[in-house]
């Protein structure tokens, strides 16, 4: 009873919590470093430093008025900020954040579930996101969130089959899909999957970066061509719910590159022993750490890079990505029935 | 009992979701429903074991496919409601000969299926595994999955000569 139901459900409420509250200090810190790098100070005014500016954020934005166009589709309206952010909560159901703790002398695992098929289960629930932000687009019954909605799907659609690819050269060298394995594999290996699978690293970051809408690839709000993207005709909480959802994205990419490429909860150079003192930090911190370092790169990367324009970025997509994802499993394939 | 009870629930779901698609005017809420209709689908896999199927019906068929259709039917949906037609019912007997032949054929696997044991046995737990549905697939049935791919090149081919009208 308490095995197969109590701590499944604690562990989902803490995850959740965990995401909704890091989403909301993702977009505190998104502010403080682009001001940082344009020599500013950012948010100031709320406590000290700013610190205290997500809390405002929220309360202001569930007390704005909700407003549905009279033209819009009022269904497919109330349902499209959900379904964009239900996938994205949902994927970190089989996101491992370390092997397992002893918690009240009990044995926890530190993640939801291990499901035989958990990275492809990713791909999968990602996939659907999709109609979230296409619906959108056409129920606000307007011409702007329109353009951005089909924008935003031939986007997504471009940059998932060289995610996909990509993934599956990692999955040559790792012989499994489920996300713990794939950790364990490299614990074996004795190196990240970074260092044999550089380039396919490189796709599913430039992917991520674009199936998450984050700059450079921020097409689909384009402010200056949109008058601000598919969520235009949003307001209040729900258009809220979009803003969670892509940060929400934004900690799923990056919990799902450090598992895959960076080696999970393992510590840096797992198979060197004068290094062991770093298992000192227990194995959910090195976790924590790393995506961290990610979402950091995201930030910092939009804070540099201008935006791409909407054909330089299909033909990077289909003419760069792809074919390098392909060549990439013919490669993969080679060294492994090889070596 | 509670898998019988899962199983009558979620294909309840799958015929009620099927039935929405084809009676709603609305074309944009018919592709939802069909969305809806896969999901439950990929569920009716999962509660069977087979992990592997579940996930692939939910990528291609929920992720991939209906995308596309809801790509085609935004850019032609004038929100217009279809013209009456003078005779509503000219197509009737089309109709109710193409159910009867998949009603047919559906008896005719049914029987066919009940009259002879099962090729692969369904009691192994990692059936719907990768690796099991892989050696399956790549052993057994290599022909018949090696003739899919080459009917799909050939639409693939197909729909870039009708795409590119000179090459």
């Amino acid at each position: 009873m308490i095995d197969t139901l109590v701590i499944p459900l604690l562990k989902i409420l803490i995850v959740l919590n965990a995401i909704l509250v890091a989403v909301t200090f993702m977009v505190l810190l998104e502010r403080k470093v682009i001001a940082w790098a344009q020599v500013r100070l950012g948010p100031m005014r709320v406590g000290p430093h700013g610190i205290l500016q997500p809390i405002a954020d929220v309360v202001k934005l569930m007390i704005k008025e909700d407003i549905t166009p009279v033209k819009a589709d009022r269904w497919v309206f109330t349902i499209a900020p959900m379904l964009v952010l239900v996938p994205a909560l949902v994927m970190f159901s089989v996101i491992p954040f370390g092997e397992s703790a002893s918690l009240f002398g009990r044995e926890v695992t530190l993640y939801i579930a291990d499901i035989n098929v958990g990275l492809l289960y990713i791909v999968a629930v990602a996939s659907i996101g999709v109609y979230g932000i296409i619906l959108a687009g056409w129920s606000s019954n307007s011409k702007y969130p329109l353009l951005a909605g089909l924008r935003a799907s031939a986007q997504l659609i471009s940059y998932e089959v060289a995610v996909t690819m990509a993934l599956v050269s990692m999955i040559i060298s790792a012989g499994t899909l489920s996300m713990v394995e794939i950790v364990n594999a490299q614990a074996n290996h004795g190196v990240w999957y970074l260092f044999i699978q550089p380039v396919a690293f490189f796709i599913f970051f430039v992917g991520g970066l674009a199936e998450t809408n984050r700059a450079p690839f921020d097409m689909p709000e384009a402010e200056q061509e949109l008058t601000g993207g598919f969520h235009t005709e949003y307001s209040g909480m729900r258009f809220a719910l979009f803003f969670l959802a892509e940060y929400a994205n934004m900690i799923v990419v990056s919990t799902v590159a450090t598992t895959l490429f960076l080696g999970g909860w393992l510590r840096p150079f797992p198979n060197v022993e004068a290094l062991a003192f770093l298992g000192i930090l227990p194995g959910w911190c090195w976790f924590l750490l790393k995506t961290f370092v990610f979402l950091y790169i995201f930030l910092w990367i939009r804070a540099t890079l201008p935006r791409y324009r909407y054909d330089q970025l299909m033909r990077i997509g289909w003419k760069v990505l792809i074919p390098l994802a392909i060549a990439n499993i013919v490669v993969s394939g080679i060294f492994k029935v090889m070596f | 009992m509670f898998e019988t009870i899962t199983f009558y629930t979620l294909g309840g779901l799958v015929l009620l979701f099927a039935l929405l698609v084809v009676s709603t005017r609305n074309t944009v809420h018919a592709i939802l429903f069909l969305v809806i209709d896969f999901l439950a689908v990929a569920l009716l896999y999962a509660s069977m074991n087979s992990m592997f199927v579940a996930a692939i019906q939910v990528l291609v068929y929920a992720g991939g496919i209906v995308v596309l259709y809801l790509f085609v039917v935004m850019l032609v949906n004038h929100k217009r409601p279809p013209e009456e037609h003078a005779d509503p019912n000219r197509r009737n007997w089309v109709g109710a000969a193409m159910t009867a032949a998949v009603l047919g054929e559906l008896v005719v696997i049914g029987v066919y299926a009940s009259l002879r044991p099962a090729a692969v046995s369904a009691s192994t737990t990692t059936i719907g595994y990768v690796e099991e549905t892989a050696m399956v697939l790549y052993t057994d049935y290599l022909i018949p999955f090696e003739v899919a791919s080459v009917l799909l090149l050939v639409a693939m081919i197909g729909a870039i000569v009708l795409a590119r009208r000179e090459l």
